[in-house]
């Protein structure tokens, strides 16, 4: 039936016709996506099987890609933060944050400290949503749907944090060159500190409905494994190059906006399999947890942005009294900053992974080049090393595990 | 001990004499050029020479200097990261406007393979030795590289867009 569906050139028609002539049994092809609940986003895998143990696969991505890049070249600097939204969807503060600190570091602005910590907080807060969704559909995909309702109440808890910052939940387009758009309002600390209180039991409960599961250890220990030589020729970053054993973060490695100041232990698993991503990210929650709670008890006092009158726009009420004021919230809404001619490379440790902006700018009111350096695209090549020899249902553990966010994979 | 930029410098104009060239600190990356046609070596060096030590491939991107002289006309940005002593560098590779053509990466770092995919999906840019450069992001069927400079974020000679239902009028200034 496969012949019909292929060109015979293919690479798949030549193994099934080898196949076919050493014992006469029969490969098959498996379509798995684009759309598919088990993938969690657009894209497909073809994959050759041999009854259900997955002989090959063969990655097609990009169904949801939107062109970032090319139109960053397009939009004035801050018109770029909502692009960055869109990538990892999961996470996106930590996007944001990572866009604003390449352009400060273009531009060499200095960020108060109170500024660096409230933005520990919530790339922390971030990360814990990131890291609730991947472990708690990782759960999902190995057929335990509770804890995924259970703890989804606590990610809708921290966007109800993001609402107070910014107004926003999912896509958040949050803060401005220099620091937020507003300081945090007393509700926004009621909240984190309810957060704090709450969540530590919430996610104990998880972890101990799967940590030491006797299904869930039999579903995910051994499956998906990699190596630490692979992972990192692979370009492997973050939680699933931490599961294989190596302690790079780049919070630590090259410290931004002050994570030097806070004390946190980096999480590293052995095998690299699906069992220890998931308790690297699960491990990972904790210590994000411990950041969010020094920077909390540390929180400096000061103004909530660096004083950039350039960059930064001015309170309403001087633009419409104070000339000044007025020109400048006309040259920035126009886009018409002073960027000098350079070229930076900064990276965020994402949700996922090191998140890199490589920004080459010729002064003129847009990026002359803006890259992406996104994790998922650059480990997501992966897979079909990581399945090869495996059942499919390891597959889909497999690829929940390594958490794909298709907005990133595609840009 | 950290590894000095200078060392990097030394040991690759040691090595390689003019083909590196262009050394210079941008922010906190030290950054430099390198000729296309040794770019495999050179890479081989940096990772593999023992006080170097860069081992990991960061990051490749391609960009096009459409107002850079025909030779120069599109470059390869690597990123590379030595773990060891926590030390980032960056180099270019210049290529032909015509015939952009370089070695790939593949040989040193498996993560290149995509990377390089991207990049000759935007840009063009042809990766010898590249064990499947196609498409990756864009549909196969598409003739143009839509990272070029050249090509407009979008066409204005699109039919199948009707500007009406998108509550703009084909001829704004004869319209009222």
């Amino acid at each position: 039936m496969s012949d019909l569906l292929l060109p015979p050139e293919h690479r798949y028609a030549k193994m099934i016709e080898q196949r076919q002539n050493e014992d006469g049994s029969e490969l098959s092809i498996l379509n798995l996506g684009p759309t598919h609940p088990a993938t969690h986003g657009i894209f497909q895998n073809i994959l050759l099987m041999d009854g259900e143990r997955i002989v090959d696969g063969e990655g097609t991505v990009g169904y949801i890609h939107r062109a970032f890049e090319k139109i960053a070249e397009n939009r004035p600097f801050y018109q770029i933060t909502p692009l960055t939204d869109r990538m990892n969807y999961c996470s996106s503060p930590i996007n944001n944050m990572g866009w604003w600190m390449t352009l400060e570091k273009v531009l060499d602005i200095e960020v108060p400290k109170r500024v660096q910590y409230l933005r520990v907080i919530v790339m922390e807060l971030a990360r814990i949503a990131d890291h609730i969704i991947c472990n708690s559909v990782l759960g999902v995909d190995t057929g335990a749907l509770t804890g995924f309702l259970y703890v989804f109440q606590y990610r809708e808890k921290i966007y109800e944090i993001y609402e107070e910052i910014c107004g926003a939940r999912l896509t958040t387009n949050m803060g401005r060159i220099g620091g937020f758009e507003r300081d945090w309002s007393p509700a926004t600390f009621k909240k984190i500190n309810d957060f704090l209180e709450d969540f530590p039991k919430v996610w104990q409960e998880f972890e101990n409905l799967l940590m030491r599961n006797r299904i869930f250890m039999d579903r995910t220990i051994d499956v998906g494994p990699i190596s630490a030589e692979k992972a990192i020729s692979y370009g492997f970053t973050g939680p699933n190059l931490r599961a294989a054993g190596i302690d790079y973060d780049v919070r630590v490695m090259q410290p931004y906006s002050s994570y030097e100041d806070f004390e946190f232990d980096i999480p590293v698993g052995k095998s690299g399999d699906t069992y220890d991503r998931f308790c690297v990210r699960s491990a990972e929650v904790w210590e994000s947890l411990k950041i969010i709670k020094q920077a909390m008890d540390k929180l400096p006092e000061g103004p909530f942005h660096a004083n950039v009158p350039d960059y930064y726009l001015p309170p309403k009420e001087d633009v419409y009294n104070n000339m000044e004021a007025l020109i400048y919230h006309f040259k920035i809404v126009m886009g018409e900053i002073p960027v000098p001619k350079t070229e930076v490379y900064h990276a965020v440790e994402g949700g996922n992974g090191e998140l890199g902006f490589y920004l080459i700018t010729d002064g003129s009111r847009t990026p002359f080049r803006l890259h992406f350096r996104r994790p998922c695209f650059i480990y997501y090549q992966a897979f079909n090393d990581m399945v090869r020899g495996q059942m499919l249902s390891d597959a889909i553990a497999t690829l929940s595990s390594l958490n794909v966010i298709a907005g990133e994979l595609d840009a | 001990m950290a590894l000095e930029t200078s060392v990097i410098e030394e040991k690759l104009t040691d090595k390689f004499g003019d083909k590196v060239t262009g050394y210079i600190q941008l922010k906190d990356i030290f950054s430099f050029e390198v000729d296309s046609a040794s770019m495999a070596d050179v890479m081989g060096f940096l990772k593999q020479d023992p006080l170097l030590r860069f081992n990991f491939l960061t990051d490749v991107c391609g960009v096009h200097y459409p107002d850079n002289s025909i030779d120069r006309q599109f470059a390869v940005v690597y990123h590379m990261h030595n773990w060891y002593d926590n030390v980032r560098i960056r180099f270019k590779c210049f290529l032909n406007g015509e015939q952009p053509e370089i070695e790939t990466a593949t040989n040193h770092f498996l993560s290149a393979n995509w990377q390089e995919r991207e990049t000759y999906d935007f840009y063009g840019i042809i990766f010898k030795g590249h064990p499947q450069l196609k498409r990756i992001l864009n549909m196969d069927e598409m003739v143009s590289f839509p990272m070029r400079k050249e090509f407009p974020l979008e066409d204005g000679g699109r039919t199948d867009k009707d500007d009406r239902f998108f509550g703009r009028k084909p001829d704004n200034v004869n319209n009222n």
